[in-house]
């Protein structure tokens, strides 16, 4: 399937590295990287593939959730659908 | 590709809004578990619904972890209970300790169905399944009740009015050790929708398939935010923006139920297109009504701002699902939203306000605390002016009041949880006790006549 994962917090060094291994280690592609920065905030939104995903997705997200909170940031995993689902017709 | 603004719009909407599913409820048939030996009946009965509902709880936590939307309940709905005991005969608590047993083994946070349907007269056992409510509700903390005393088809059954006036005072008295939870499990309905997803008047209808999938979306947070982000917008364009949102809030709600249908391999339903609040701040109805421009919920202009909505929730839903039905409009139970306990205890919403709210928006008079001096007479009538509104509207109404025993105008009620609290109301305490002791039957209105 496919995921959204979403970065926002306090601009700093290493956000996209840490996101990107984080990747790389549970075996997640990445299709797709969008990234902005307002007034010092940070906003990433990746699309990935996670057929590859050696633990659940829901795992996965939790991952994340917590790296995120260390970093002082806001991650978020979300299956594609429900994006897809509220915004395309 | 999607764009980075709708990304981040959803996931404001999850993380900052409240938007969530509110439940996803199973409807089960008990149908083919009629028996004319109780004891075998609830065997049935408890077998079949953990056969079917064993993965509810499961599936639905896993979707929501998938998905990262809140799934917040995970709900049963059941064949009103008379209808099953009007095969056995017995003791109708026989079926509530079977249900609760179910409800404990599959982990689902309600199950609705200790219900009878009473429109037009009492069938086998439908009286003695009413009577036996208050002990039902005080014996177990998951079952929810509901009666149907009326549609616009049948007209209002007085009989059964006057009675649920009775057992809605009894509830509240054998649970008065525990702050009258009995009556807010317990709602009199007129025109029932058997496909509600929503507690406490959940039921299976005779009319639905074996096992069914139905969703409640909720989402006042959102739609509140939304307005709020067009300060100066005129009317039409606030109805235009919560048509907008609640076409996303929807789009989720059957995303959703169509991935728990395929999961659970059983037919999706409908979707409840229900603004449901909940008593955290941001997740009130009161709150959007006052961000269209009121002091506060119940000045004069509520009853128009709710129409608005419940009209604007409606027409953005209904194309964003395939199937749409249960109460589907804005709700206001009074201890469960922020706004409203606020405009409540501030003495700016009063009941006759809300009653005229009820006929414009999806349901009725809900978790209101009154006093608990309130005659069952009073209870009653208070149940057949909701019941002629829906009669005569050809929509759903329903009544859930809570008398607090032992308190008086002032004092407050606390449920706990999604039940919220609540300010016990004034009501009008003149005598309705001739017209309630009358009896007999309000016949269907002209608007029944459609054939």
């Amino acid at each position: 399937m496919r995921a959204v994962i979403t970065v926002v917090g306090k601009d700093k060094v290493g956000i996209c590295a840490k996101t990107s291994t984080l990747c790389a280690e549970h075996n997640v592609n990445i299709s797709a990287v969008s990234q902005n920065i307002f007034d010092d905030l940070f906003c990433m939104v990746m699309l990935v593939e996670t057929d590859g995903l050696d633990i659940p997705f829901g795992d996965f997200a939790d991952i994340l959730a917590k790296e995120g909170r260390d970093m002082g940031l806001d991650i978020h995993a979300m299956h594609e659908d429900i994006f897809n689902a509220m915004h395309k017709i | 590709m999607l764009e980075i603004n709708d990304v981040f719009e959803t996931v404001r909407m999850i993380e900052n809004e409240n938007l969530d599913i509110r439940t996803i409820t199973m409807g089960i048939s008990l149908l083919d578990c009629c028996d004319s030996d109780i004891d075998k009946a609830c065997n049935k009965v408890y077998e079949k619904i953990v056969r079917k509902a064993e993965n509810l709880v499961k599936t639905g936590e896993d979707i929501e972890r998938e998905y990262g939307i809140p799934i917040i309940n995970k709900r049963v709905s059941v064949t009103p209970i008379s209808m099953i005991l009007a095969a056995s005969g017995g003791d109708p608590l026989k079926y509530a300790k079977t249900l609760e047993r179910a409800v404990n083994t599959i982990g689902v946070n309600f199950l609705g169905g200790y219900s009878a349907l009473v429109q037009k007269g009492f069938a086998a056992g439908d009286e003695a399944l009413i009577r036996s409510i208050p002990e039902a509700l005080d014996i177990t903390d998951h079952i929810c009740s509901s009666v149907n005393i009326g549609s616009t088809k049948t007209g209002i059954n007085m009989d059964a009015v006057k009675l649920m006036g009775e057992i809605v005072k009894q509830s509240a008295e054998v649970t008065a050790y525990k702050d009258c939870i009995g009556p807010a499990k317990l709602v009199v309905f007129c025109n029932a929708p058997e496909d509600n997803p929503f507690m406490a008047g959940a039921f299976h209808g005779a009319g639905e398939p074996d096992c069914v999938i139905n969703v409640g979306v909720s989402g006042p947070g959102v739609v509140r935010s939304a307005i709020s982000r067009i300060p100066d917008a005129n009317i039409t364009e606030i109805a235009e923006m919560v048509k907008r949102t609640a076409f996303k809030i929807t789009r989720v709600g059957q995303l959703v139920a169509n991935e728990a249908s395929r999961r659970l391999d059983v037919p999706f339903g409908i979707v409840d297109l229900s603004l449901a609040p909940t008593p955290a701040v941001g997740d009130s109805v009161a709150y959007i009504l006052e961000e269209m421009g009121l002091e506060q919920c119940g000045a004069h202009g509520t009853t128009a701002c709710l129409a608005l909505l419940n009209d604007a929730v409606k027409k953005g839903g209904v194309m964003a699902s395939s199937s749409v039905g249960g109460l589907s409009g804005a709700f206001i139970p009074v201890s469960e939203d922020a706004g409203m306990i606020n405009a409540a205890r501030s003495g700016c919403l009063k009941i006759e306000k809300l009653e005229a709210m009820t006929a414009v928006c999806s349901v009725g008079l809900d978790m209101i605390v009154i006093p608990g001096d309130t005659t069952p007479a009073v209870i009653s009538a208070i149940i057949a002016d909701e019941a002629a509104i829906g009669m005569v509207n050809s929509k759903t109404t329903a009544v859930r009041v809570i008398p607090a025993v032992g308190k008086n105008v002032g004092d407050e009620l606390e449920f706990g949880g999604l039940l919220g609290s609540g300010p016990v109301m004034p009501i009008n305490t003149k005598s309705p006790e001739k017209f309630i002791s009358r009896g007999g039957r309000i016949p269907a209105p002209l608007q029944s006549l459609k054939n």
